[in-house]
């Protein structure tokens, strides 16, 4: 099954562009638990790659290395490495703070801060020591624009990120990661838990942001996945069975598992 | 085998046992809405006992109660203004020491203490509310007064300068109002830090995981995220800390120097409402003096209801502000 990656690792660094992120036998324990093992892939820049998988392979943990989020909990542990443009993002003289800049993360479940619309979208430029007001407007305009929320919040900037819908809250989520900057967009099941105009949305967004940077999205929704990515990877239980462009694997897939999974035979 | 219907034994048990569920949902029923009318039902009887007793000193001496520094037993002039001032002002002190302290400790608790320490330093800060306060008083007496005379107060006002400002200067004799509320902070402290340890801990792992992966810094996750998000429950704590500095008795007695003046430095003695009750009620001998100091009483009581409903709103306003 490394076999089917071999072609896709390139032959020399130079090959990488901005936002390329890498795996090398990446495995990962949450204390004795292994939950993956030995991934090695090549997300390319400026592309969508979806994860898909049943519950439980390790797609979340897979997506909470690229930003190191996992680092939170106790008692876990990797081997191999990640890396983002060629530098591995475990290397002692990486900035945690500066990686998680980079790398934007939007979750499941939205989780807007209490506080206004404008103070969300404008927090990670305001931890970086950007206080003139003109500023922040520029950022949070263009942040909400690029999120396509702008019309519809321009009038409430000032009330809270609460008072809007599940669907626009998370575009306040998008927004608020848009406005770092990012090389890298992780997207971990962003719309399971949004009506159908709000995930179609949330789609088209993924589509046009895909220009600037690189999306990662989690998703158990496979006609979302088929839709929205150009490359899929299918997980199964901590290893990754099978990665390539999105119309081949849900075509004509080359392992026997990721065809079990896509038919809808397990999962 | 005698003749009984083949399925009329488990008919009627069936019946039966519907029965006992109807009367044990109903006695659980009576039971706890008893317990529930118990507590408002003590509440309002022990007003009105209060403001009964009070009654007469409130119609005789109106507002004097609170305006006047003038208690004198013999007059019957009673002035209480220097014990309100001195419950005001020692609870403040109290909290101005105590919440920074027991955020700090919460914080530190919550967020970056490791998990085996977590139990026994709560436990300890816990342990403080379990001390009487007598105790608290005694150390104040042996302890805390002494270094306050020796020490703190030459500290603050001559090596820091505070001594130009009116709230630091004046002989250190030790009883004082810095006395009280350092030994009302020490009791307010774990109220306060309990309270915010478990709201802080409750803080949802999405916002501090908002925070982080926006590029927040440990500092700046609990700053902006945690915080904000626990603040309605601190209030809460806060105001929690400070009805047991307003009510505290005993050990302030022993610290605040019991002398009925308004002074403006902390380190003048001297009075609380709950110390001039508790001193002159065994020695109250006309009917006037008793009732003045159900008045003063009935005075702490409205205090502590107003500061409850303070409390009430502030959480109330944090939790709207959250909502809307
Ligand atoms: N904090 C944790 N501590 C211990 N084990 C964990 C932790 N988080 C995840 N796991 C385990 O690691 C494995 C992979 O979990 P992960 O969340 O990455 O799966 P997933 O593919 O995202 O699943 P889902 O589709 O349900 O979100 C699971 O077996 C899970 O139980
Ligand atoms: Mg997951």
């Amino acid at each position: 099954m490394t076999a089917t990656l071999e072609h896709r690792l390139p032959k020399s660094r130079q090959a990488l562009q901005p936002g390329t992120i890498e795996a090398r036998d990446f495995s990962f324990w949450y204390g004795k638990k292994q939950a993956l093992n030995n991934i090695s892939l090549i997300v390319p820049p400026s592309s969508v790659t979806a994860l898909i998988g049943p519950s439980g392979c390790g797609k979340s943990t897979f997506l909470r290395s690229i930003n190191r989020l996992n680092d939170l909990i106790p008692g876990i542990r990797h081997e191999g490495d990640l890396s983002l443009d060629g530098q591995s993002i475990f290397d002692k003289d990486l900035d945690v703070v500066a990686l998680r800049q980079r790398v934007g993360m939007v979750f499941q479940r939205w989780n807007p801060f209490p506080k206004s619309i404008y103070d969300n979208v404008a927090y990670g430029a305001r931890i970086n020591g950007v206080t003139r007001s003109s500023e922040l407007d520029e950022v949070v305009e263009r942040s909400l624009r690029r999120a396509a929320l702008w019309d519809e919040v321009k009038d409430r900037l000032r009330t809270s990120a609460l008072g809007l819908s599940g669907g626009q809250q998370q575009r306040v989520c998008i927004a608020r990661a848009l406005a770092n900057q990012p090389e890298v967009l992780l997207l971990d099941e962003p719309a399971s838990a949004l009506d159908p105009g709000s995930t179609q949305k949330i789609e088209e967004l993924v589509y046009e942001l895909k220009r600037e940077l690189t999306i990662v999205i989690v998703t158990h929704n496979l006609q979302q996945a088929a839709r929205a990515s150009d490359h899929t990877a299918f997980f199964f239980s901590g290893q990754l069975v099978e990665l390539g462009p999105t119309d081949q694997i849900f075509t004509r897939p080359r392992e026997e598992r990721t065809d079990a999974y896509i038919t809808g035979r397990f999962g | 085998m005698t003749a009984i219907p083949a399925d009329s034994a488990p008919k009627d048990r069936r019946r039966l046992a519907v029965h006992r569920v109807e009367i044990g949902d109903r006695i659980y029923e009576i039971l706890t809405t008893a317990c529930a009318l118990v507590v408002p039902a003590l509440v309002t009887a022990i007003a009105i006992a209060i403001f009964a007793a009070a009654w007469p000193a409130l119609t005789k001496l109106s507002a004097s109660i609170i305006t006047s520094s003038d208690w004198d037993v013999g007059a019957g002039r009673f002035g209480a203004a220097p014990a309100l001032f001195g419950t005001i002002v020692s609870s403040a002190v109290a909290l101005v020491i105590a919440t920074p302290l027991a955020i700090g400790v919460a914080i530190f608790l919550s967020e970056f203490s490791p998990r085996w320490l977590r139990q026994p330093v709560g436990f300890l800060v816990d342990l403080l509310a379990a001390v009487p306060s007598v105790v608290y008083g005694l150390w104040g007496i042996f302890v805390l007064i002494p270094m306050l005379r020796e020490h703190v107060m030459p500290f603050l006002r001559d090596t820091l300068h505070l001594g130009a400002t009116p709230f630091f200067s004046g002989a250190a004799y030790g009883p004082s109002m810095l006395a009280a509320g350092v030994i009302l902070a020490i009791m307010a402290l774990p109220y306060i830090s309990a309270v915010s340890r478990e709201v802080l801990l409750a803080v949802p792992r999405s916002q501090r995981e908002a925070a982080l992966a926006l590029g927040a810094t440990r500092w700046e996750m609990i700053r902006d995220a945690v915080v904000p998000y626990a603040k309605s429950g601190i209030i809460g704590g806060i105001m929690l800390g400070l009805g047991r500095a307003l009510g505290e008795t005993m050990a302030v007695t022993m610290v605040i120097g019991n002398r009925p003046e308004i002074s403006a430095s902390l380190f003048a003695p001297g009075y609380t409402m709950a110390s001039l009750i508790a001193n002159e009620f065994s020695e109250a001998t006309s009917d006037l003096h008793l009732s003045a100091l159900m008045a003063v009483g009935a005075v702490l009581f409205i205090i502590t209801l107003i500061v409850n409903a303070i409390a009430r709103w502030l959480v109330w306003q944090v939790s709207r502000e959250r909502a809307i």
